[in-house]
């Protein structure tokens, strides 16, 4: 690692661990990771296997969040349901930060009518609301988690795409890229090699946010039933059916319901954390 | 200025085709038809009478036959009939639903504005105090918390349990008996946890862009002048930082135009409000094409027609934007 690159990491990370709230945001964002990596190593039960003789138990010290309607163990599901949950965040997210990097890096650096067409189409996108546009295509293809995934990518790579191209207006005129081309790299040296490093930041910063918005989007098509389908468990649709117990089996709800807190809370403060720690301009 | 309007007049152009295009294409993803959804569950229909039914609705033709024959009808704004038994046509039930889903969000709208600047400015001014942290976690909450989730939940609490409000429609049965106020009172109370929860979900976004750009303002070097001056804190804050960081939040408000005329799904089904998203997600549900085509059109269109007159508005305001670099 040069001087340059490891000084702009050790001032990041000066700045970042300073915020509290963002260093509790990173070590939840983390530990899900683990917990959803080792979920089979972490919980004895299995998320579908049915248990008609253990319905609806409470909390307790073998079932820590309950079991549900079909003797199921809450824990489990919830623990199995963050692979879930963070594989549609993930997926989603890196679909719509693909496109809209690509179509900013394109218009940015091209302009002229790439750039007109690139962001008419962008205009375009942005004139429906984004939740009819995935409900209609969700419901008239079928609820699958892969067809889940690709329309929150889809219909979310619109501020990413503008988010790009402003970045890389302003970086074009800086001089590295002068020298660049007067060495003669070619365009597509310049625009990967050059313009998307120093583009990158706001970009995943952008990530982190979609990463919780994707999550949210899921476990409202689920409560439309037209989120990940059961018996594979979501947060989404764990709390969906839990809803139906509201009233007499709380424990059902609740714990997928702070799941899904606690972990958009968490990927916001993240992102906030890392905007606040790159911008030079919130030096105090 | 002129030349600015007829440029952005004309640029509707390409932008309405595109969003029929698209809405047109979104439509025909979908495997099987809806002749099918009509008549799949009964079978007395021939194959004869759904061939009949094919030619009425025109899905024998080719796609692109079909999308140009839309395309004309839609030019004299004939949206056609909704599939669902009523057979209604889809401008009438999309007209009746508009302004309820447009006031119930244009309340929200003003309570967020309304609550989020003077939140996102407290927050800077105190930034870092404990009163800046709490806000952050408030408003971060509202986000982060599944609105039918917390919908549910205060529902079964206010609605159910203590029985203060209630839970679902616009108007209590025989509302229409009661004098204005008793009326409007009841209307309220209606309203209350949906806007409320709307609100209160919506607060993160707006009051964290507030506090920043305010943040950005009160490093400016006129304020430290005017604190230099010896003005008042007060003064320095309200008269001359706020000015300057509400600009940016005036763009914003351009930003939630599609969502005005989008509604909720999500509220509009939980608490049976008979609005845009609730019609929406029926007639996704039913397969009700021209329904749907007709909701994703026309709101793609008035949201593109608000995005115009906010721009237009922006461009007295700031005469960069009128003169080329947008």
């Amino acid at each position: 690692m040069s001087f340059k690159t490891s000084y702009f990491y050790t001032v990041f990370w000066q700045r970042f661990r300073r915020n509290r709230f963002a260093m509790a945001g990173a070590c939840i964002v983390i530990g899900l990771f683990l917990l959803s990596l080792l979920a089979p190593l972490i919980t004895p039960c299995d998320p579908t296997t049915i248990d008609a003789y253990h319905v609806l138990l409470p909390p307790s010290a073998t079932h820590w969040m309950g079991t549900d309607e079909l003797g199921r163990d809450v824990l489990t599901r919830v623990i199995y349901g963050a692979r879930i949950s963070l594989k549609v965040g993930f997926v989603a997210v890196g679909i719509a930060i693909t496109i809209g990097t690509v179509v900013g890096l394109l218009s940015g650096y091209y302009g002229g009518w790439v750039d007109a067409i690139l962001m008419r189409v962008v205009d375009i996108m942005l004139c429906f609301p984004t939740f009819f546009l995935i409900l209609a295509v969700i419901a008239l293809l079928e609820p699958s988690i892969w067809y889940i995934m690709l329309i929150i990518g889809v219909t979310g790579w619109m501020g990413v795409a503008r988010l790009v191209r402003a970045e890389v207006l302003s970086i074009k005129e800086r001089d590295y890229i002068t020298a660049a081309r007067s060495i003669g790299a070619s365009n597509s040296r310049i625009i990967f090699r050059h313009i998307l490093p120093n583009a990158a930041a706001p970009v995943f910063v952008a990530a982190t946010l979609g990463v919780a918005g994707a999550i949210l989007t899921e476990s409202a098509l689920s409560f439309l039933g037209i989120g990940v389908q059961p018996p594979t468990p979501s947060w989404g649709n764990i709390l969906t059916s839990g809803k139906d117990y509201l009233e007499f089996a709380w424990w059902l709800s609740l714990f997928p319901g702070v799941a899904i807190l606690v972990t958009v809370l968490a990927y916001n403060l993240l992102g906030e954390g890392i905007r606040d720690a790159l911008d030079p301009r919130l030096q105090r | 200025m002129l030349t600015y309007l007829i440029k952005r007049l004309l640029m509707l152009i390409p932008l309405l085709f595109g969003i029929t295009l698209i809405t047109f294409a979104v439509i025909h993803l979908a495997p099987g038809e809806p002749v099918d959804m009509q008549t799949a569950m009964n079978p007395k229909v021939s194959a004869e009478a759904r061939q009949k039914m094919r030619e009425f609705y025109g899905l024998d033709k080719p796609l692109h036959v079909q999308y140009v024959t839309w395309l004309g009808r839609m030019a004299h704004l004939d949206f056609g009939r909704s599939f669902a038994p009523d057979n209604r046509r889809v401008t009438d039930k999309i007209v009746e639903r508009i302004p309820i889903t447009l006031s119930l969000n244009i309340i929200a709208l003003v309570l967020e504005f309304g609550l989020a600047i003077p939140i996102g400015i407290l927050a800077a001014v105190r930034r870092d105090t404990l009163l800046d942290k709490g806000i952050t976690v408030f408003v971060f909450l509202g986000f982060a918390i599944p609105t039918f989730w917390l919908a549910l939940l205060l529902m079964y609490f206010f609605g159910v349990k203590l029985a203060w409000l209630p839970i679902s429609g616009l108007h209590s049965l025989g509302s229409e008996l009661l004098g204005p106020v008793a009326w409007f009172w009841d209307l309220a109370k209606h309203l209350i946890l949906p806007v409320g929860i709307a609100t209160f979900g919506s607060l993160a976004g707006l009051s964290r862009y507030m506090r920043s750009t305010m943040l950005e303002v009160i490093r400016q070097d006129y304020i430290t002048t005017a604190r230099a001056k010896g003005l008042s804190e007060r003064v320095v804050i309200y008269r001359h930082a706020l000015r300057n960081a509400l600009l940016p939040v005036v763009t914003l408000l351009g930003f939630s135009l599609p969502g005005l005329i989008g509604g909720s799904v999500i509220f509009e089904t939980i608490f049976a409000i008979p609005g845009m998203g609730q019609l929406f997600y029926t007639g996704v549900m039913s397969r009700d094409y021209p329904l749907v085509m007709g909701i994703l059109v026309i709101g793609a269109f008035l949201t593109l027609i608000g995005n115009l007159l906010a721009d237009i508005c922006y461009s007295f305001a700031d005469p960069r934007i009128r003169h080329g670099r947008a």
